[in-house]
This record gives structure tokens, C-alpha cells and sequence, in this order.
């Protein structure tokens, strides 16, 4: 019997036999005849005016081909990097968002910053030139403390009290009425960590500059291509979007950092042109840690009322969210409606007030990092209803069931605007118990003391919104796009397939999980399906892969294709076979006539189709090939319980994980062995965030953990085996009944370790990263 | 300069390079031989990991001209579809990688783990790559994969 290649199976990934055998193909491994190199100039000073900037010993040196400024790119009316989401304040005013020229002109506002760039005939002579350009700086005072950002100097000539908005959400005076009711109240105060994404393929662009056609081709690192154009057609202005073809080939991992519209790219096409040679730029690890965006860097202060019995009656959060020194493409977004909306998590609280603050910083730009907002949400509910549990001394998983929203109150309209449309929270937590044997808990907690360990087990029962739509909805919002995705199924003359779709792979696996959902759909071999991506020529424009969306949205549009090529095959089918379209059923690869044994294989149709001698030509167009963008009519919402076991040597402040359950609930999985993997990179991201990485500035601005020598990037030895499980109630409103997974793992791991490591040490408080200083001194007492 | 014959993959050539020319560059810009990815500039990341007499070295820690005399392999050079190394094959069966830039750096340096130890077991794996990042996958399919591996090399 054939192996299973359908919905549900473990199929081994087809894109696997370029990456093992080193033939994939990233951007930086694409080289064009005539090429240049560029070399960014950074800011070496988080805030300063440039009062001149010396190119003139640059020019003269060997092998630099041509230096460039702000004040170029401006010349050609090269426009500033906008910000695609408008958020408005409490007050109904549009939130700041400063001018953002690729390449700063006046002033440069973090360590980084570009604000020169130089094309060499070879990279070495493109470093050497960007040395050798200086720039006048009148130093000004650096804006570092995002507590202390709204009561410091002014950034931005625009930006008063350095706060970009000040938005809300949710019922204010019943989240007060609430909390007049309350028996106990639980506060915290956190810090939700700045972190450094780190994808290991660092950015890259190759632009080229086509005179005949005046037409650019841009290869890029991107999530996104068709984003990409668009904003370097409709905002930057670099070239219509019918000039510009954006190429993003392999992606070595993006976790966020990858969708945003970057100077670099900006100035590469740009200068293409301008050289009149293709133009090339690979990031040294070194400028990915300046000048990637950033992720979280959220300060908050949260409190819970409960009743007596420890219903959740009320919860207020207040929170300081870091933009960096500018808005980046998506960071308006990012703290609001990826992080307010999720604060009711899996709870029936029924009176929830979210004020976020939204200030500048002289740092890099803060944007989507992986999970967006939905971490920073789960972090702050899951420690606080942790935290309550503690002080009202009730079993925390207890607390949490107590308040769960129960599967039969589906769909649920939470206080903070979203409407859940399924789920089973208490089946994801009694498996997660069950696998992290929590009945023996206790015992193992003695064991550890008797050994002069200190050992804690912590929860964390997320929530998340993935596949962001509708888009009418969005738009309302205040998102400059919309939010479907686009596919198309190409039958092939002889029956194969290629799938065209506008979400984007870097890692995720599209090309085997979407040849599995074609082939189970049409009942043709897997092998014959062919998935293409990141081609703004080849696919019709798409948004994307973020946000887990790709399965929930790109895969229901191909889905929807897909019966529409069934839907045309019927038709096709019964004209050859001399019935009626009605009385043609289609089953694994066979049009047949039910009750007669007439059937024709997929195959013969598609063939018919593209030579259409026995084909309905009056009533049809030949061909075999249908389009789909689907607009899914909610947001999905994966949940699930991780459960966080470590052991503490109070000693050393080392911290062992003795063991991490996650148990997801994706609604239906597609290919089991790929949505393990998600969660397992996940769960490490989380877990880094927990335990490990930080991006620090000191108080002059620099970026203390600026290289791999300083950021602690999380390595095999750091981390455990994972143990993982799924239970599953479909999505209710896509054809797939699918919610994503490729965010779950670090929405809801930060939060169980926590809980884990503030049970063990016995404090209310720790901060992240908790790393062996930082546990040594709890351990010792503070 | 340094005009120089490198062997790699069992292939000689003859070359011009730098100085100061790392192989990682000498590798991916005069070779073609883009399999060897390049993710830091400290030695950090091990993408870069290939072979120099049976032995995982980053390469971005080697200057070419160092290299001379040397048997070079790189991920190019230890199997192709449909006849890969054992490495490579238990990478794909379990899992063990998602985005692949890690991957070439990952399986030389898991292959020189196996070659170097008589015994593997978890903690081991995870110990001897801990010169590997990977972002992707949580380390976890990785350490299955090369225990499995090491029961076929």
C-alpha cells in the first residue's frame, strides 16, 4: 500500500532534499553580472543632529564605485518608511508616527542607524569606504528608559511627551464596578523583556536596475514580497508596482524581523539604478542586532479582582509599550490589537480596561516578533492568575478551570472585542496534567529540597488570535491592507498540479503541507504537486506568512481553488461522460456516475481540458486553472496549556528544566510531524525569553549585547525534550477547520517557565531573563 | 595574494585569494559552493561548520591559505538525493530542520560528533553541538535525528 500522503499524515517535507544537500537558495547565494556591494555608515550615537556628513575621503578610495546620503535618496523623492497600521488614542486623535527617511537625513536617533551608504567593487572596498566616511554629530541627550520615555527629553520635533498614542480598550467604569465588588485583588508589576529575533540567515537584498524596461528586481529576505513591492511602490516610490518585481527565494527563518519594509532594501534598489549595476547587501550579524526590529520591551502594571471563590471579576493593565526611535511597518499593531484584545486569555472575566502607551525610545524600532502582542498578553494574564492562586492559596490549574469559558458557551464574545468561535480548555489542561503527572508533583518538590534543590512546576493556559482578519474589520482598525491570501491551482495537461499561493515559507514547510492538502483534495499523487511562493510575478498578490496564518488563510484559499477545479472537473466530466454536472460525484481521483460504472481518473478530465476535443466548448473556457483570495470571517484561536517542571540549585542560580508539556489545540493539523516542530522552535523561543535572551542598551545608548559573544542565544545544552500533544476542536468558519500553529509555542512557554521559576524560589517577582544571577539572588533573598 | 591548490570535496583547484581570505568566503564566492552559510561574525554560529581532514571546523575560522594540504568537505561533498549521507537522512526523517540555513553547518558538525565518539547519548549530542545554532527547531528533532544517525554511520 502507498504511504499516506494526505490530510493528517506525517509526510517527510519536500523542500528537505535541497536544505540537507546545501543546494538551497538564499539570497545572499544569488550573485548577478556586474555586481556591486554596499556598506551602510551607522549612527555610532543613539540621538544626534548630523550637522555634516564627509563623504570626499570615501570617493577617492580604491574600489569605491559611489557614496550616498539621505539628502540623495531625497532628490529622487525616495519617500520615508511608513507605518501601515493607524492606531487612534483614547482621545480619538491619530497616533505620531515622526518621518522615517531610509537613510536619516537630520538627525539619527539610535546606534545603527544608517545614514551613509557605500558601493564597492567588492564588499571589502565597500567596508573600507564606509570607514572612511565621517559625519559632524551634535550630540543630544539619549532617551533609554521606556518607564521614565513620556518625562524625558523630546525625540521627534512631532512627538510630544515622546508618546506616538495612548489608546484603550475595553469598559473602564465597568472594570472600576468590578473591582468595588472584589473580595481580593491581584497585583504585579513586569517587565516583559526586549528581545533580539535572530533569524539565522541574516538580511539580505540584491536589486537590479533594468534601463530598457525601467523596471527593478529586487531579491530579498522577506516574509512578505507583494508587501514589500507595495510599500516600495506606493510609499517609498521606488517604481510602479508593475516595475518592481520582488524575489524572495529561501528564507533562513524570519520569527517576525523578516516582514518589515527595511532601509537596506529601500537604499539597494534605489541605488541600482543610480550605479547602474545590480546592488548587493548581506547583514553582518552585527547590523542584525542593531538594525533588525527588535521584539516585546513592554512595561506593565496589572491588577485582578476576584470574588471570594475566586471568580475573576475584573481585570485593569496598564502598559508601556517601547516603539524604539521610530514606528516600524507593523509596531502600531503589535501592543494594541495583537495584545489588548487577548488580555480576556481562556476566562470568562467579564469587565477587562486595557491602557497602552505607546513611546518613543532612542533604540532600535520594536515590531512583530514572533507571537506579536499574544505573548506579551499571556505573559501578563497567566502570571497574575498565578499569582492570585498563590495568594488566595487555591490550586493554580483549580483557579484557572474554575474560570474557563466551557465549550458549550462557544461562540464567546469577550470585553475586549474579539468573538472566540470554539475551543475545549479543560481538555487541553487534563492532558497536560495528566502528561506532566502532576498528582506526583509534591513528591518530586521533596525529593529536590532533601537534596538542597528548590524545584517548581508553573502553567500557563494561553490564548491566541491567529490568521488576523476580517479584513473589513482590520481596515476599520486602522490596517492599510487587507488581510486574505491569494492562491491558485494550475492543473497541468497531464494531470499534475502547481499551486501558486501568496503566503511565503521560511521554514514553515508550505511546499509539503499545501501539496498535501492539493493531492488529498484531488486524489492525485502527492509527488505531483508543486507549490510555488515568493514571487511577486509568479503568484497573484498575497500578504504573507506571520502571524500564523498561513494554513488558516493561504491554505483555505487554496483549498478554495481547489473545489473550484473540482467544481469545473465535474463539469468537464459530464459532458464526456454525457450526463449532468448534478449527477457527477468526485472521489479520490475519479469522476464518476454513481450507480453506473462509468468514471473517468482526474487525469483524463485534465487532459480533456487542455485538448478539448470531447469538451463543452460552448458553455466553457478550456483550460483547468482557478484562482481563489479567500478573507476569512474571524480570527482563529489556537489555545492550549503548557506546563513548566524546573529544578534550581540555590547554590549556583543554575536552573535545570526537568520538564516542558505543551499540549495545543491547532483545530485540525494537516501534517502532525511539521506542527510538532513549530511548537518545539517555539517553546525554545519562549523559553530563551524566560531564561536566556535579552537586548540590553546601556545608558548611553549603546547596545550592550550587540554579537552572539553577549545576546544568549539559546543552544542545544540550554534546552530540554520537549513533551507535546494536541487536542483538537476544528475552526468552525474556514473549509479546513484549521487555526495555525507556528506561534504557540512562544506565546505560551514564557509564562509556564516563570510560574515554574517564581514557584520554585518562593518570591512573587523575578526578572526575565531569569539567568543564574538573577536566580542566585532570589534564591539568596533578594 | 596567495595563489594556492585547494582540495575540496575531492576536487582540486587552483586559486587566488586574500590574505586574509576565510575559507567560509574562499568556499561560497570563489567556489560556488553556497551549501557553507555564513550567520555571524565570531565564530558563534557554526553554519559555516565543514570538514578539514574528517575533523568539523567553522570555516569562518580558517584562512584559506591555512587550508592548503588539507582534504575540504563540505555539505556538497558527503551525498547527493538519492544517495545521502546517513546524516543527512535521518536530518530529514526526523524532522531536524525547518528554514535549513543551520542545516549544512548542523549535520558536519553532528557528523563530526559521531565520527569523534564511541558513545552518544542526549545530553551528549546536546553538549557536542552547542557551537551549532539553530532558531528554528528547539534543538529537539536534531538530537533524535543524530542518535539515530549514529546507530547507521
Amino acid at each position: 500500500m502507498a504511504e499516506h500522503t494526505g490530510i493528517g499524515a506525517s509526510v517527510k517535507r519536500k523542500e528537505d532534499a535541497r536544505f540537507i544537500t546545501g543546494t538551497g537558495r538564499y539570497t545572499d547565494d544569488i550573485n548577478l553580472p556586474g555586481q556591486t556591494y554596499c556598506a551602510f555608515v551607522r549612527s555610532p550615537h543613539p540621538r544626534a543632529t548630523i550637522r555634516s556628513i564627509d563623504t570626499s575621503q570615501a570617493r577617492e578610495m580604491n574600489g569605491v564605485v559611489d557614496v550616498f546620503v539621505g539628502a540623495d535618496l531625497a532628490q529622487d523623492e525616495i519617500g520615508d518608511l511608513p507605518c501601515g497600521w493607524l492606531v487612534k488614542s483614547k482621545d480619538g486623535s491619530d497616533m505620531i508616527a515622526p518621518p522615517h527617511p531610509p537613510i536619516a537625513t537630520q538627525s539619527v536617533n539610535y546606534v545603527g542607524e544608517p545614514y551613509a551608504l557605500v558601493i564597492g567593487e567588492t564588499p571589502e572596498a565597500a567596508k573600507s569606504g564606509a570607514e572612511a566616511v565621517s559625519a559632524d554629530f551634535e550630540l543630544q541627550t539619549a532617551v533609554m528608559d521606556v518607564a521614565t520615555a513620556t518625562q524625558s527629553e523630546q525625540i521627534h520635533e512631532s512627538v510630544p511627551s515622546n508618546r506616538s498614542y495612548d489608546w484603550e480598550l475595553g469598559d473602564r467604569d465597568a472594570t472600576d464596578a468590578a473591582f468595588e465588588q472584589a473580595a481580593h485583588i491581584a497585583k504585579i508589576d513586569i517587565v516583559n523583556n526586549r528581545l533580539i529575533p535572530n533569524a539565522i540567515e541574516p538580511r539580505a537584498a540584491l536589486g537590479s536596475f533594468d534601463p530598457a524596461s525601467e523596471s527593478y528586481t529586487l531579491y530579498t529576505t522577506s516574509q512578505n514580497p507583494h508587501l514589500e513591492r507595495l510599500v516600495l511602490a506606493a510609499f517609498v516610490n521606488v517604481a510602479p508596482e508593475a516595475k518592481l518585481h520582488v524575489i524572495s527565494p529561501d528564507v533562513g527563518g524570519g520569527f517576525g524581523s523578516k516582514i518589515f519594509v527595511y532601509a537596506e532594501e529601500t537604499a539597494v534598489i534605489w541605488a541600482s539604478a543610480r550605479v547602474g549595476r545590480p546592488v548587493k547587501w548581506t547583514a553582518e550579524r552585527s547590523e542584525s542586532f542593531l538594525a533588525d526590529a527588535h521584539g516585546r520591551d513592554h512595561v506593565t502594571h496589572a491588577e485582578l479582582a476576584l470574588s471570594e471563590e475566586g471568580e475573576f471579576l475584573g481585570l485593569r493593565v496598564q502598559t508601556i509599550a517601547n516603539m524604539g526611535a521610530y514606528l516600524s511597518t507593523f509596531a502600531s499593531s503589535v501592543p494594541t490589537y495583537l495584545y489588548g484584545t487577548l488580555m480576556a486569555g481562556q476566562y470568562k472575566t467579564p469587565a477587562i480596561h486595557v491602557e497602552v502607551q505607546a513611546v518613543f525610545t532612542n533604540t532600535a524600532p520594536v515590531d512583530a516578533y514572533r507571537g506579536a502582542g499574544r505573548p506579551e498578553a499571556t505573559y501578563v494574564v497567566e502570571r497574575i492568575v498565578e499569582t492570585a492562586a498563590r495568594e488566595l492559596n487555591m490550586d493554580p490549574s483549580e483557579l484557572r478551570r474554575r474560570n474557563f469559558i466551557r465549550p458549550d458557551e462557544f461562540p464567546y464574545e469577550t470585553p475586549v472585542a474579539l468573538t472566540y468561535d470554539t475551543g475545549n480548555y479543560e481538555a487541553s489542561l487534563d492532558r497536560a496534567l495528566d502528561l506532566a503527572g502532576y498528582s506526583g508533583f509534591a513528591a518530586r518538590k521533596a525529593q529536590s529540597e532533601a537534596e538542597g534543590k528548590r524545584r517548581g512546576l508553573g502553567f500557563s493556559c494561553y490564548i491566541e488570535a491567529c490568521g488576523l482578519a476580517p479584513s473589513q474589520v482590520a481596515l476599520s482598525l486602522g490596517a492599510g491592507v487587507g488581510l486574505f491570501e491569494s492562491a491558485e491551482v494550475r492543473v497541468d495537461v497531464t494531470g499534475s498540479v502547481t499551486v501558486m499561493t501568496g503566503a511565503h515559507s521560511h521554514g514553515q514547510g508550505h511546499e509539503t503541507t499545501f501539496a498535501q492538502l492539493v493531492s488529498d483534495k484531488l486524489g492525485i499523487p502527492f509527488e505531483n504537486v508543486s507549490v510555488v511562493h515568493g514571487d511577486t510575478r509568479r503568484s497573484d498578490y498575497g500578504l504573507g506568512t506571520y502571524g500564523s496564518r498561513s494554513i488558516a488563510v493561504g491554505g483555505s484559499a487554496i483549498a478554495t481553488a481547489t473545489d473550484k477545479i473540482i467544481t469545473k472537473g465535474k463539469k468537464i466530466a459530464a459532458h464526456m461522460l454525457q450526463s449532468e454536472e448534478e449527477n457527477v460525484s468526485f472521489d479520490d481521483g475519479i469522476f464518476t456516475i454513481p450507480d453506473s460504472n462509468e468514471s473517468l481518473a482526474f487525469g483524463e478530465v485534465a487532459f480533456s481540458a487542455y485538448v478539448p476535443g470531447n469538451f463543452p466548448l460552448d458553455e466553457l473556457e478550456p483550460g483547468l486553472s482557478e484562482k481563489a483570495f479567500y478573507d476569512p470571517a474571524n480570527f482563529t484561536y489556537p489555545a492550549g496549556t503548557h506546563i513548566c517542571e524546573v529544578e534550581i540549585d540555590p547554590q549556583t542560580g543554575c536552573t535545570e528544566i526537568v520538564s516542558f508539556v505543551a499540549v495545543d489545540d491547532f483545530g485540525n493539523v494537516i501534517n502532525p510531524m511539521i506542527v510538532e516542530g513549530q511548537v518545539h522552535g517555539g517553546l525554545a523561543q519562549g523559553i530563551g525569553q524566560a531564561l536566556l535572551e535579552h537586548g540590553i542598551y546601556d545608558s548611553d545608548g549603546q547596545l550592550v549585547t550587540g554579537s552572539y559573544m553577549d545576546y544568549t542565544m539559546p543552544r542545544a545544552d540550554d534546552l530540554p525534550d520537549f513533551t507535546v500533544d494536541t487536542t483538537v476542536t476544528p475552526c468552525t468558519h474556514n473549509p479546513l477547520g484549521v487555526k495555525g500553529c507556528g506561534e504557540a509555542g512562544a506565546i505560551g512557554a514564557t509564562a509556564a517557565v516563570m510560574n515554574a521559576m517564581t514557584d520554585a524560589l518562593g518570591v512573587k517577582n523575578l526578572a526575565m531573563p531569569a539567568n543564574p544571577e538573577t536566580v542566585w539572588r532570589a534564591a539568596q533573598g533578594g | 595574494m596567495v595563489d594556492l591548490t585547494l582540495r575540496v570535496n575531492g576536487k582540486k583547484h587552483s586559486l587566488s585569494v586574500e590574505d586574509s581570505s576565510l575559507l567560509s568566503e574562499t568556499l561560497r564566492d570563489q567556489l560556488n559552493l553556497t551549501g557553507t552559510h555564513i550567520g555571524c561574525d565570531t565564530s558563534q554560529c557554526g553554519s559555516c561548520t565543514i570538514h578539514m581532514d574528517r575533523k568539523a571546523v567553522k570555516a569562518c575560522t580558517v584562512l584559506t591559505a591555512q587550508a592548503e594540504g588539507c582534504e575540504i568537505t563540505t555539505i556538497e561533498g558527503i551525498g547527493e538525493p538519492g544517495d545521502l549521507h546517513p546524516m543527512q537522512e535521518a536530518f530529514r526523517e526526523h524532522h531536524a530542520l525547518q528554514c535549513g540555513f543551520c542545516t549544512p553547518g548542523m549535520i558536519m558538525a553532528a557528523i563530526g560528533l559521531v565520527n569523534e565518539s564511541d558513545e552518544l547519548d542526549g545530553e551528549q549530542v546536546r553538549k557536542g553541538l552547542d557551537g551549532n545554532f539553530c532558531r528554528c527547531t528547539g534543538y529537539h528533532n536534531i538530537v533524535k535525528a543524530v542518535l539515530d544517525a549514529k546507530q547507521r554511520m
